[in-house]
């Protein structure tokens, strides 16, 4: 057995599949692409469409008239109270968990620069490990480290909110709201913040210097940087029921400076599906792929029919009009 | 005979007393001069005046590195690719705060490329090494201080030294010949190593040293030599002995060579000339031309391409970034305020934007270096290197015969050979056999001879209806052997049946005493040296051609026994044809007088037994019919008719005339010819000729050899074969018109049908002028005449061209002269590219190569050569494609060639098979590499337009690193070694689809571009179904979020998956290897997804856990990847049905009538082929196990 295979090795001749695109494949894969497709499609759009999302930009509503002209100043401005209410109208019953989302729009958490600010090293060891040169240019000020170093730390969200249905208070679950390898094993449980926020320029949020940094899960979602320029983070779960026509009451802090360049802010809530949260496109491109495939198929089959053209014929190939001898 | 006669005669000559021409002989005056500069004391290597000359030694070293500069030598010629050094140029780069990922994983891939390739430099100089090792410690005898022979190695040698080399020793170093065990100090010389041919040449020492034959008489050996500076002219010599107070002039007779072999001598005594590299062979090793196929040269200039659009996308990038990074303090005021511009390097500095663009440029250039496949090359490199081994194995291009299988010498050229457009071939020992076989003659007007030659055969069957082929081919095999089955016993070179001549016979015909006289001429006019075995007492011949030795064994098997020969005596066991009985006959030799081919003729004069002396002469019909007497004519007519039959069955033939001479005659004759031909002037060969040609008068004719070159076994289906792919055949030979053209008939090279053009000088007015002898006038008419022919051929095919009349041109040698003039040269290969098939006769070696040049830039096409001798060598190295036929004729023809197989017929199977599935291979493979890079490369620029084209990579620095190596280049190089897209049986059944790779079909812009449009489209599903599909929202149900870590892995897998389906769907053929690495690799990215995964942080930075935690567990990551590789695959399997549907190539025609069973194929007739090839390759293992 070996030598025959050892033999159709060696001269190239081991069995094999020899796959032809005959009309009948072609039509048979279109078809089953379109068939295999389209379910999935409607499934898709299906879960996607028994989430409820409502989403509420607040970021220039939140800037009182007086500064409508200037939100620079205004956000800059620590004398101002930043206190800012929305009122939300759940238009479709939503059922618990409820995840509750910031999202940013226009803000490049993906720049080479932003990306490498930062030490995991650091995150893990605490002030025993003394390279943070990748934190540049946030890696120390006044003379000392920081802990958690880096511009992505520095520029740590702030905003915060808080919900109430009529006058009952919702209850926002923030714990679990990142990864669980992250929390255990990229965050040391004995680094705790150091010398942070104490620079000449005060980027984002502040963190509390009693609390170790796996516990700090506002900042670990933070430090796992977004793809894209617009994004979301979790910000926390509401674990009951919202009701249709329930109003739900936001008082957040507009702390966080997105006027600069030109960014913007928005509140999500949104329940989950299977697939995960909102978004159609995964379904409407899986049908139209079945479909456009289905189609395919039936113009492939229209004009097998309409030119039926014995295989053999070999005229139409152009170098073969040319004479070659016998 | 003249092609065969011509070959072997470059520098040996049998005897000091023939015309052996040293054009350099006038240069003696020249010693001492510049380039002859060169002292020698002999047999007093440690004179001081010979130290301070300080000649080198004897150690060669043939490796291209040493151990000291192998490293910095290799590293250098790697980084001669551009690809490399761009690649080298990043990896510094890398180290700088400029390079987007890290260092390591730039290197890393760059390490193991070069790595990869030093190794194989490394292995094969190694090679070289332990050669050179053994040859410098070989043993050899050196005269010593103490007066005897002491061993020593061959490195040690001085120039100067005393050596003695005995029976079957390799040459040390260039030696000059002193003495030998024969007394008058011959020598015979094997030199193959040299120049390939297996005959013996014999040397002569002066008769001066001849006589140092003693140990002893060396003790007071004392002479100096001053000869040429060493140089690379093997057959020349140019020295003087200084020697008893005399100066004697050397020449190539005395002077044996390195590398040559020592033969049929005891021993010889000499002294070492020249040393180790000085010596001639080691100045002739240069490296042959290397040669590039045109496919490698078309991808260098895609390489460019994408260099340039590597450039142009990193300027679009850098622009852009330089823009964002200037906005980002605008009015002393942060924009981007979380990037901190007021305090950064000047790599992100808005005040210095431009700068920064610069940079990042430098930056981009690095990120999008994907798009150059740093593997290419040595991908590549190894898909040849195993489609060459292949080659060698193929069952079907080896000759049992031999024990030869095909081997490609090189494999750079595999490609190419799908592409060839026009095949040069040799006719001797290319298309025939080359094993000479007498096979007929004609004594005093009758002929003799009863075998049917090939093209006797091939001349019935034409005027036959053509029976049903395989019959017919069947019916060849036992025909061919058919002296077999008669003789009993098969003599090599002999194939003549007739009783009425064999077994001594041929006493009782009419004319014996003439018989007699015939067969004493081929035993005795001939420069063959015998070969007498001692154990069975049976003779063999080295001979300077097959022809010669033809005669030889001819006279041999006939009662005229040549036994031995010395300087001076040719002896023959002869049939006394009055007794009966076998006697001893010695003939003084007297003068052998040269064949050349000017001369076209051989003679020897004798003096017999009875005093009487003889000129016995052969030579071409051309030259000796004229040179009758009057009284020798007498049966002229009845062999004139006999020669052109011959000629006409395609024998090669020769006249055999002898004359009587008297003594005073001779003496006089003599006295004429000695003097000229010991003249030192320019005019000695003339002189000679001249002297000869008085001699060569008066013959009486006794009758006429022809020989049969024996087509090869298949040539003319093979030919046919190659006909019918589209390639044109051009037939270059040194024989005569008549015989070309018939050879051409038989090997179906002219067909009936088709419409001859013969150009020739042939022509009465020419052979007027002729002999009027005006050269100018000549020369004039004669170009004329070619232009007219030329002109009218052209019209002749133009008037044609819409019918389906093919042509065939035939030109002889010295039209061919004026046609490869500047002004002819382009119309005549206007019309011989417009015939099927071209037949060059009486070429010379240098024509041939002129030729070769002529149709490999004229047309621009490839060319393939294929030949067997040393003379077609030129021919071989000028082609695209030079192919050797491991024949009988020695190895110098393999030795240059790239290919090198054992019969013609297997060219059929190495271009029609092999040539085309490489082809397609490597065409494949480049195309999907572009694409595949691209796919992956413009994912990374989709990307950074969404980073603010900051140069942030969209993966892993190890997902990227590993792309080219692990996760894509397998499938890759299974695609470019084990692809078909037909079978080779339906290959050679359908030889029109070689024309894919003469049109190049495969391998056009077009498709190439098409290619690379594919990977863009492709690398836009990948990008923008992700992103726009994944955007914003969860993407499980415990609400998390894609970041950049999940969205990498995710893009990452659909890139994987995409390129490796992609290769699924463009195979055609699908065994376990294909399916193994396409899976695998696809496999192996999730393997590796989990394993980088799980090491500590550190190591794995932002794969960490990724697939584990946030990927596997979700539906959508696993729905997202679906629809991508679909989506991205459906528009090339679109195109590809309709395409394959309604404007199919010829491949898929034939796939496609394969799969619908109108083929006939695989379940019936292989399989049983194959069991039976099976079968016969088990029996022959349990041969080599007992």
């Amino acid at each position: 057995m070996d030598a025959v295979a050892m033999y159709q090795f060696t001269q190239q001749s081991l069995p094999a599949c020899k796959p032809v695109l005959t009309p009948a494949w072609v039509t048979t894969t279109f078809f089953l692409v379109g068939a295999l497709f389209i379910p999935i499609g409607l499934v898709s759009l299906h879960a996607s469409h028994s989430v409820v999302e409502i989403v509420d930009r607040y970021d220039s509503e939140c800037v009182p008239d007086l500064f409508k002209s200037n939100k620079v100043v205004y956000i800059k401005d620590m004398s101002i109270h930043k206190n800012c209410s929305r009122h939300l109208k759940v238009h479709k019953h939503m059922k618990a968990p409820i995840f509750i989302y910031y999202q940013l729009d226009n803000y490049y958490q993906n720049h080479r620069r932003y990306v490498k600010s930062r030490s995991d090293q650091q995150l893990l060891h605490g002030l025993q490990h003394n390279d943070t040169s990748s934190c540049t240019p946030e890696e120390s000020s006044n003379g000392l480290p920081i802990v958690p170093c880096g511009l992505i730390a520095w520029s740590l969200f702030n905003d915060t909110y808080s919900f109430s249905r009529g006058t009952h208070k919702l209850r926002v679950n923030r714990k679990n709201i990142a990864w669980k390898s992250d929390r255990n094993h990229k965050f040391g449980k004995q680094v705790y913040p150091f010398n942070f926020q104490n620079g000449t320029l005060i980027g984002g949020g502040k963190l509390d210097p009693n609390i170790p940094l796996s516990d700090q899960e506002d900042l670990i979602v933070w430090m796992r940087t977004a793809a894209l320029p617009s994004f979301r983070k979790l910000y926390g779960r509401i674990e009951e029921d919202l009701n249709v026509d329930d109003v739900v009451v936001v008082n957040l802090l507009n702390n966080y400076n997105t006027y600069s360049f030109g960014g913007t802010k928005k509140l999500v809530l949104s329940t989950s599906s299977w697939l995960g949260g909102r978004n159609n496109f995964l379904g409407m491109a899986y049908t139209s792929v079945g479909f456009s495939s289905i189609l395919v198929a039936f113009v492939f089959l229209l004009l097998h029919v309409r030119n039926p053209r014995p295989y053999g014929d070999t005229s139409c190939i152009s170098w073969n009009r040319k004479s070659i001898s016998s | 005979m003249r092609g065969g006669m011509g070959k072997g005669i470059h520098f040996s000559k049998l005897y000091t007393f023939s015309c052996f021409r040293s054009k350099f002989e006038d240069e003696h005056g020249q010693l001492g001069q510049r380039g002859y500069s060169r002292i020698v004391f002999c047999n007093d290597p440690d004179n001081p005046e010979a130290v301070q000359l300080k000649y080198r030694g004897n150690y060669v070293s043939t490796t291209k590195y040493t151990a000291l500069n192998f490293i910095p030598k290799s590293l250098f010629e790697q980084f001669r690719r551009v690809a490399n050094l761009y690649f080298l140029v990043v990896a510094c780069v890398s180290f700088s705060p400029l390079a987007p990922y890290t260092a390591v994983s730039v290197l890393a891939p760059l390490l193991m490329v070069i790595g990869a390739t030093m190794a194989k430099e490394g292995v094969e100089d190694w090679r070289r090494r332990k050669q050179d090792i053994e040859a410098n410690n070989r043993k050899v005898e050196v005269y010593g201080k103490n007066h005897v022979f002491n061993e020593t190695r061959w490195k040690n040698l001085r120039v100067g030294d005393l050596v003695k080399i005995y029976k079957d020793e390799y040459f040390p170093a260039d030696l000059l010949l002193l003495s030998s065990s024969y007394e008058d100090g011959i020598c015979y010389v094997e030199t193959m190593n040299l120049d390939g041919e297996t005959n013996l040449k014999l040397k002569h020492a002066l008769d001066e040293t001849a006589s140092l034959r003693d140990v002893r008489s060396f003790q007071n050996f004392k002479s100096t030599i001053k000869c040429e500076d060493p140089n690379e002219h093997l057959y020349s010599f140019v020295g003087t002995l200084y020697y008893g107070g005399q100066h004697h002039p050397l020449s190539l007779q005395q002077i044996l060579l390195r590398d040559s072999k020592l033969r049929n001598t005891d021993y010889i005594y000499g002294v070492v000339v020249f040393t180790g590299h000085d010596t001639k062979v080691m100045q002739n090793a240069t490296d042959p031309p290397s040669k590039r196929s045109r496919i490698e040269r078309r991808m260098d200039k895609i390489i460019y391409i994408l260099f340039s659009t590597l450039i142009l996308i990193s300027l679009t990038g850098s622009m852009f970034f330089g823009v964002d990074t200037k906005n980002d303090i605008r009015g002393g005021e942060l924009k981007r305020w979380y990037l901190r511009p007021d305090k950064t390097t000047v790599f992100f500095d808005p005040k210095r934007a431009s700068l920064a663009a610069f940079f990042h440029f430098l930056t981009g250039l690095m990120l999008y270096g994907y798009l150059i496949p740093i593997s290419l090359y040595v991908s590549i490199e190894v898909v040849k290197v195993l489609q060459s081994i292949f080659i060698n194995q193929d069952r079907d291009m080896y000759y049992e015969e031999t024990d030869k299988p095909a081997r490609a010498r090189t494999s750079d050229l595999n490609e190419e050979l799908g592409q060839v457009d026009t095949i040069l071939s040799d006719k001797t020992g290319t298309l025939t056999c080359n094993s000479m076989e007498f096979v007929k003659c004609s004594i005093a007007g009758v002929a003799y001879g009863r075998g049917m030659t090939e093209v006797e055969r091939a001349l019935a069957k034409r005027k036959r209806s053509r029976p049903h082929e395989v019959t017919d081919s069947s019916s060849d095999l036992p025909e061919c052997n058919d002296h077999v089955v008669d003789s009993g016993k098969p003599v090599k070179g002999f194939n003549f049946r007739d009783e009425r001549v064999t077994n001594g016979n041929w006493v009782n015909e009419p004319h014996s005493d003439l018989i007699q006289k015939f067969f004493r001429v081929l035993a005795i006019c001939h420069t063959a040296i015998p070969d007498v075995r001692k154990e069975s007492g049976e003779i063999s011949y080295e001979a300077e051609s097959p022809d010669e030795a033809a005669f030889v064994i001819a006279a041999r098997e006939l009662g005229f026994e040549f036994f031995e020969r010395t300087q001076t005596s040719i002896s023959l066991h002869e049939l006394d044809h009055e007794s009966g009985r076998k006697v001893n006959r010695s003939y003084t030799l007297l003068h052998v007088l040269e064949f050349s081919s000017a001369r076209k003729r051989m003679s020897v004069i004798v003096k017999n037994a009875e005093n009487q002396l003889l000129l016995l002469c052969k030579g071409a019909d051309s030259v000796m019919f004229e040179r009758l007497s009057k009284d020798g004519r007498l049966f002229l007519a009845k062999t004139m008719d006999h020669l052109n039959k011959y000629a006409e069955a395609g024998l090669r033939t020769l006249v055999v005339a002898y004359r009587e001479l008297s003594e005073q005659e001779y003496k006089s004759w003599e006295e004429e010819f000695l003097p000229a031909k010991t003249s030192v002037s320019a005019a000695r060969d003339a002189l000679i000729d001249a002297a000869c040609d008085k001699i060569e008068r008066d013959l009486i004719l006794l009758g006429v050899t022809a020989v049969e070159d024996k087509l090869q076994k298949g040539v003319p289906e093979c030919i046919d074969k190659l006909s019918k792919a589209g390639i044109k055949i051009w037939v270059l030979t040194g024989d005569k018109m008549e015989t070309a053209i018939n050879i051409g008939h038989a090997c179906s090279l002219l067909t009936k049908g088709m419409k001859q053009i013969v150009i020739t000088l042939d022509s009465p007015d020419i052979s007027d002028l002729e002999k009027q002898g005006d050269k100018e006038a000549i020369q004039k008419a004669s170009r004329e005449s070619i232009a007219k022919q030329i002109g009218e051929a052209k019209a002749q095919i133009i008037a044609r061209k819409e019918s389906s009349v093919t042509f065939g041109l035939i030109i002889d040698g010295m039209s061919l002269d004026f046609a490869l003039t500047k002004s002819l040269e382009s119309s005549f290969l206007e019309v011989a590219v417009n015939c099927a098939s071209v037949i060059c006769c009486r070429s010379s070696p240098k024509q041939k190569a002129r030729v070769t040049k002529l149709v490999k830039v004229g047309t621009g096409k490839t060319t393939l050569a294929i030949g067997d001798g040393a003379n077609d060598v030129g021919m071989l190295q000028e082609a695209d494609i030079g192919v050797g036929i491991s024949g009988v004729e020695g190895m110098q023809a393999v030795m240059s060639s790239d290919f090198a197989i054992a019969q013609f017929r297997f060219l059929e199977r190495l271009l029609l098979v092999h040539g085309h599935w490489c082809y397609r291979r490597i065409t494949m493979m480049i195309c999907y590499f572009f694409y595949k890079n691209i796919t992956f490369g413009f994912t990374l620029f989709w990307f950074e337009a969404h980073a603010s084209f900051s140069g942030q990579p969209a993966y892993n620095d190890w997902y990227m690193s590993f792309y080219n190596v692990f996760f894509t280049s397998l499938p890759v190089i299974a695609l470019g070694v084990f692809d078909q897209d037909v079978s080779a049986r339906l290959c050679l059944k359908h030889p029109l689809l070689y024309q894919e790779g003469v049109q190049n079909i495969l391998f056009t812009w077009h498709r190439i571009l098409s290619w690379m449009l594919n990977g863009v489209i492709s690398s836009m599903i990948i990008f923008f179904f992700i992103t726009n599909s994944i955007v914003n929202q969860a993407f499980r149900r415990d609400g998390h979020l894609v970041d950049y870590e999940v969205l990498g892995v995710t893009m990452y897998t659909c890139v994987v998956w995409a390129v490796n389906c992609q290769m699924a769907l463009s195979i055609n053929y699908f065994t376990w290897i294909q399916h193994f690495f396409i899976w695998g690799s696809i496999a192996f990215w999730y393997t590796f997804l989990v394993i980088y995964g799980a090491l500590p942080l550190k190591v794995s930075t932002t794969a960490y856990q990724v697939f584990v935690e946030a990927c596997a567990p979700s539906p959508f990551y696993w729905l997202a990847t679906l629809l991508v590789v679909v989506s991205t695959l459906l528009p090339y399997f679109a195109y590809r049905s309709f395409q394959t549907r309604f404007k199919p190539m010829y491949h898929d025609i034939i796939q496609r009538r394969r799969s619908e069973g109108s083929e006939a194929e695989v379940s019936a007739e292989l399989p049983v082929r194959v069991k039976e090839k099976i079968d016969h390759l088990k029996e022959r293992l349990k041969h080599r196990e007992s």
